[in-house]
């Protein structure tokens, strides 16, 4: 298997799609000439044109809404968003006709639609670029929503993602993109949504994270090894749908949870989870679930200040240490 | 605020239950998680707990009585609060249907017995709080919202208990702090959480606390000292009739009466006995005990993983009648009987067909020395697909036992005795052993029966097979 990085993963994944699927197309800002503002669209306008690979106006709302009717009517699009912080401006037609198109037409209407970018945390872009949306998008039933950590999961996941006939809402990391992985490089490699993965097996705890927190899981789960503790680390890798069986047999395995998330805490993905593990799994806690999310408070501009606002390993081994009564 | 004191479902099959033995008496003081008495289920011993604090201040029903779920045995209330309504309430009856309805309806929603007193310690918990009003519960509180600030601080938040501490120890009704994965375990183990100290923030008992306690192994189990106290037999008269005496059936004998009339009458049972030559299974026994006397396998060991292997084989001897479809075990779940007082239980040996020998050996060792202590959680117990019920050590040759349903098969193991065969012509002494299998005709046939005989037969007297 190559390695390579989680941006040739995500490109190898458009690129091979695109081959197998004339209906498929992308769209949004600099995707085309510009080869994307993070280079995961570079070299697909040369292979399949201006009409495939369409530069938008700087109109989050307009491409969107022309993505929405371009899946009604047959095709497969691929949005981008610069970053998922603009797809804000978007939500109205991602929200209100992406996810209820099928439902409110009484199945008359598949909407394979894929919106894709990065989200959370980038390098000092401040409190308006630096957001973790994901809790937004998997509240509203009819959306799909999908987080990978590694180049194979990009690849695999985003192919899942375009073959959907439902908005998959495809959620990367900036700071994420130069990661590198081994990646198989069959056409037919992909990876189902709605399953997740366990990163590391373990005994003593189990972390959730997912994107950007799982290298962090991983490396404290390395760092507590050394401290005589067993960490099991899973990816839900999919957030809608959850495969919340593989998180629960983990659970009633280790007896604690750790969860690790880029986002705010308040009405975030931590604490849904949190209330499905205190619904099916209360009597095989022997601690509070703990989660380690960015602080309640927006993003900060100081580069310190940024460091201490999101999860970090030194957190996660904390938080551990806690759930374990250890310290 | 008077506690009612109602008969619990201690066990997803009880329907009522036998007050064994009060452990407090009127006009005790009794406070929430306290055991106030022992129930027999019919299944096991069950410590009841109170929901309330209190005093105990009246005693509904006498030790050896039964009561329906959800009927009224006590009385838990302040030493000057008026019961009189309570009182004439018990004495109509009525509400135990009513009591009963919902103790169904919670165990419908997915609790077992184990469960239930589990939520009976959070119910209790909750009517604590409201109870006792004023009393200073500071440090001691597990539920309330502050409570998240003092797990993450658990350093200071020691001190903090240790400042007013006193006043907290001394408290009648201390709130049990215990994480639920630990308050389960010691339920299994059956360990008094009273008698432990939490190592967690806020004293919480905790799942190593329970582990401790395990491994130090402190915790005796009670005694079920009821059988010593039997009356002496009557001698009888030398004329006319036999004296005779009549003793209360208990829980365990009526479930054992009531499950085995469903057998015989409804399923058509019909046998087969066949003899087998064992030899060589007795030979690899010694010879593996040999190896390593800690292992202690019994003849009896080797039967359950013979009769897994051939089971496998002969999926449709592991099977069951379901009124409409026979279901078929993926796994041999191998229920061995064991003899108790009182009556017999038969704890399963899960997935028998792949575990080893002395796997097989150890788990069996250990549950029936907890089947003797009615220790057993009900899973453990119920839902075998195949069961062996083993007369050996009695002298009994042969004998036919009873399916339990909705198992298809029963194998009825006798005595292994030497005795004169006759081998290629020459009389040889051989140690034999007669096997007789009852099965469920509906759902095996003779040839059916009969083949997986054969092969259990086969593997028996070549143990060899179970390794090719």
């Amino acid at each position: 298997m190559a390695v390579i990085t989680m941006r040739e993963a995500l490109n190898q994944a458009l690129r091979e799609e695109m081959q197998r699927d004339e209906t498929i197309f992308l769209m949004g800002e600099e995707v085309a000439e510009y080869q994307g503002a993070y280079k995961v669209t570079k070299g697909l306008l040369d292979e399949f044109g201006d009409k495939r690979v369409i530069d938008s106006p700087i109109t989050e709302l307009g491409f969107a809404g022309l993505g929405v009717g371009a899946a009604m009517v047959g095709l497969r699009p691929v949005i981008e968003f610069m970053t998922f912080n603009f797809s804000i401006l978007a939500t109205d037609q991602i929200i209100n006709s992406a996810a209820k198109m099928r439902y409110m037409s009484g199945g008359q209407f598949k909407i394979p639609i894929v919106f894709r970018g990065p989200n959370g945390s980038a390098f000092q872009v401040s409190s308006q670029h630096s957001q973790a949306l994901e809790s937004w998008y998997a509240h509203f039933p009819g959306l799909k929503v999908v987080m990978p950590s590694t180049p194979a999961d990009a690849k695999g996941l985003l192919k899942s993602a375009i073959r959907d006939d439902n908005p998959v809402i495809f959620m990367e990391q900036e700071r994420m993109y130069g990661n590198k992985g081994e990646v198989p490089e069959d056409e037919d490699f992909i990876i189902p949504l709605g399953v997740a993965d366990v990163k590391r097996e373990g005994t003593d705890a189990t972390i959730i994270a997912r994107s950007l927190t799982v290298p962090l899981a991983l490396k404290a789960a390395e760092e507590l090894e050394k401290q005589g503790v067993s960490c099991e680390v899973i990816d839900p890798r999919t957030l809608r749908p959850l495969d919340i069986e593989t998180i629960i047999n983990s659970v009633k395995k280790t007896n604690r949870v750790v969860i690790a998330e880029e986002s705010h805490p308040f009405c975030g993905i931590g604490a849904e989870l949190s209330a499905e593990i205190a619904e099916r799994a209360f009597d095989f806690l022997d601690a509070p679930v703990r989660r380690v999310s960015a602080a309640d408070v927006p993003m900060p501009y100081a580069k310190n200040l940024e460091r201490e606002a999101i999860p970090s390993v030194e957190k996660i081994v904390a938080a551990v240490k806690e759930v374990a009564y250890l310290d | 605020m008077a506690t009612q004191v109602v008969m619990p479902k201690l066990s997803p099959t009880m329907e009522e239950g036998q007050l064994a033995r009060w452990l407090k008496k009127e006009g005790d003081k009794v406070s929430v998680g306290e055991p106030i008495a022992e129930v027999d289920t019919d299944k096991a011993t069950m410590e009841m707990q109170a929901l309330g604090t209190g005093v105990l201040r009246k005693i509904l029903i006498k030790e050896g009585e039964t009561a329906p779920l959800g009927q009224l045995i006590a009385i838990i209330a302040e030493p000057d609060e008026d019961i009189s309504a309570l009182e004439a309430k018990a004495g109509s009856g009525q509400p135990a249907a009513e009591n009963k309805e919902k103790i169904e309806q919670k165990a419908e929603a997915g609790g077992d017995g184990a469960e239930q007193e589990l939520a009976q310690v959070e119910r209790g918990g909750e009517r604590t709080q409201e109870t006792i009003k004023g009393a200073p519960l500071r440090g001691e509180r597990g539920g309330a919202p502050d409570s998240q600030t003092q797990d993450r601080r658990p350093a200071q938040d020691s001190s903090e208990a240790s400042g007013n501490g006193s006043s907290v120890s001394t408290g009648e009704a201390r709130r049990l702090i215990v994480s639920p994965i630990a308050a389960r375990m010691a339920a299994d183990a059956g360990i008094n959480l009273r008698t432990l100290t939490g190592s967690g923030p806020s004293g919480r008992i905790i799942k190593r606390d329970i582990e401790a306690a395990i491994q130090a192994g402190d915790q005796q189990p009670e005694k079920l000292a009821r059988a010593a106290e039997r009356p002496a037999y009557q001698q009888p008269e030398v004329e006319g009739a036999s004296a005779y005496r009549d003793e209360t059936m208990t829980q365990m004998r009526q479930t054992i009466a009531r499950r085995l009339t469903t057998s015989l009458g409804p399923v058509p049972h019909f046998f087969l006995t066949t003899e087998i030559e064992m030899d060589q299974a007795a030979e690899m026994r010694r010879r593996i005990n040999e190896l390593d006397p800690q292992l202690k396998i019994s003849i009896n060991d080797i039967i359950i993983k013979v009769a897994a292997a051939a089971l496998i084989q002969h999926p449709q001897v592991n099977a069951s009648f379901q009124d409409k479809n026979v279901r078929y075990y993926e796994s041999a779940d191998i229920g061995v009987a064991v003899a108790i007082e009182d009556g017999l239980i038969t704890p399963i040996v899960r997935a028998a067909e792949r575990k080893t020998l002395s796997q097989i050996a150890g788990e069996v060792r250990e549950l029936a020395e907890r089947a003797r202590s009615r220790k057993l959680r009900p899973e453990e117990y119920t839902g075998a697909t195949f069961s062996i019920s083993n007369l050996g050590m009695f002298g009994i040759d042969e004998f036919t036992a009873v399916i339990n349903p909705p198992e298809a098969a029963i194998l009825a193991v006798g005595a292994m005795t030497p005795k004169p065969v006759v081998r290629d012509g020459e009389i040889v002494v051989r140690q034999l052993m007669r096997v007789t299998m009852s099965c469920d005709h509906r759902v095996v046939d003779g040839a059916t029966g009969a083949r997986f005989l054969q092969t259990f037969k086969r593997i028996l007297e070549n143990p060899l097979y179970l390794i090719v």
